[in-house]
């Protein structure tokens, strides 16, 4: 085999793997995720009523700057509450143990995230802890339909 | 008048006669399409004379469709609130759309061409009959490899298109427009469908990539043997592989796009 064969085998080799590389990346992209690996970071839980359209790895913001991630989204079969599992930052561990924590909407038609506001006490939340004060995500078609069935009920009387 | 009419006529009974022969051609090569896949060293050559020297035009081409996709549509995206689906859409468009097309486009200028040339001139030179007259087929010899390492070549080249294009979206996107990285990904994993998608982007590519080798082979077998006639299969092969690629790209679109 001479020298110039082995070059054209070792490029034509790296070329198909280049090729079955972005494949496998594509794929991957199609899948679903595989979760965030955060270097640093500690987990809440929080339930909730109704979750909306709440999406694995929103963001959750503090003061509408993202620290973490919703990491697993689940449901309790005797509680029938939605139970979210969420990263944050392990800089921002200060947390109050009476921190509020809605699902917001960002902009009118954006996705879910989780708004957190901080309470006032002095002890802070620490890992695998559960935030006790929640708030559901507000569900436009639901308010559309109680303003609307408001409005004939006023108009019946 | 009347030599409009005849000019008319000969053009289509030239192109008649050139659909017709590139139908008889195509059969021809069937027969030696298992054959060929015994000998891979052939195939080994084509793969680098035509796949991995279009590798660099592909990726330059990728990341900056990829770069210019995002710029374009963060502008519309941004009046809607929906910044975050940049990167759905943008892959969509990609691994659907994009990739396969303008990655087929461009191995059709860059690789056809020159096979359509190389096969061309072999002919002009006489090397084909040369091969005849020592007993070694032509078409085993040379036109099947070039066509199958084409159609390997093609659907790599769309998927490396496809995915530079998504590194040149999200360097946009999330370091230039600060689009938020984990929303960036989510809404891909959320809306891009491995088979409705990336199935589909890659049928695609695979049908292209037949039609752009084929066309390459034919038009460069089948040359006159001059120079002007050289030139004008490479020229043909560019020109009718890609209104090929473009009418093929419409009719599998329509017939695969979901909800119609």
């Amino acid at each position: 085999m001479t020298n110039t064969a082995r070059g054209i085998d070792i490029s034509v080799g790296l070329f198909i793997l280049l090729g079955l590389g972005s494949v496998i990346f594509l794929v991957t992209q199609s899948l679903g995720s595989t979760g965030l690996s955060d270097n640093e970071s500690y987990t809440l839980h929080a339930r909730f009523d109704h979750i909306g359209d709440l999406k694995l790895r929103a963001p959750v913001a503090l003061a509408g700057v993202t620290i973490g991630r919703v990491s697993q989204i689940s449901v309790d079969p005797g509680e029938f509450r939605a139970t979210v599992d969420f990263q944050i930052d392990s800089r921002f561990s200060q947390l109050p143990i009476d921190t509020f924590a809605s699902i917001a909407t960002s902009g009118i038609f954006g996705g879910k995230y989780i708004d957190l506001s901080p309470g006032g006490d002095d002890m802070v939340l620490q890992d695998d802890d559960e935030i006790e004060f929640t708030q559901s995500a507000i569900l436009l078609e639901n308010l559309i339909g109680k303003f609307m069935l408001n409005s004939k009920s006023a108009s019946a009387e | 008048m009347s030599t409009l009419v005849r000019n008319s006529w000969l053009s289509f009974s030239e192109f008649a006669a050139t659909f017709g022969g590139f139908q008889m051609f195509s059969f021809r090569l069937l027969p030696y399409l298992p054959g060929a896949l015994l000998k891979p060293r052939l195939i080994s050559e084509q793969i680098y004379s035509i796949g991995v020297l279009s590798l660099v035009l592909t990726m330059f081409g990728g990341f900056f469709v990829g770069t210019v996709l995002a710029l374009q549509s963060y502008g519309t995206l941004v009046e809607f609130g929906q910044v975050d689906a940049l990167g759905a859409f943008a892959a969509e468009a990609l691994v659907r759309e994009l990739g396969p097309v303008v990655a087929a486009l461009l191995f059709a200028g860059r690789a056809g061409s020159a096979v359509a040339s190389e096969l061309g001139l072999m002919r002009a030179t006489d090397q084909i009959a040369a091969m005849e007259l020592m007993a070694v087929d032509p078409i085993e010899r040379i036109v099947v490899p070039r066509f199958i390492a084409g159609i390997i070549s093609v659907p790599l080249l769309a998927a490396i298109f496809s995915t530079v294009g998504m590194l040149g979206v999200y360097l946009v996107g999330v370091h230039l427009l600060r689009v938020d990285a984990g929303a960036f990904w989510t809404h891909i994993h959320d809306r891009v469908d491995l088979f409705e998608d990336l199935g589909n982007g890659m049928f695609k590519s695979f049908v292209f990539g037949i039609s752009a080798s084929l066309m390459g082979v034919y038009e460069g077998f089948n040359a006159a043997p001059t120079p002007a006639g050289v030139s004008r299969a490479a020229t043909r092969t560019v020109v009718i592989t890609s209104v090929w690629i473009l009418l093929f790209d419409f009719i599998l679109t329509g017939s695969t796009l979901p909800g119609i």
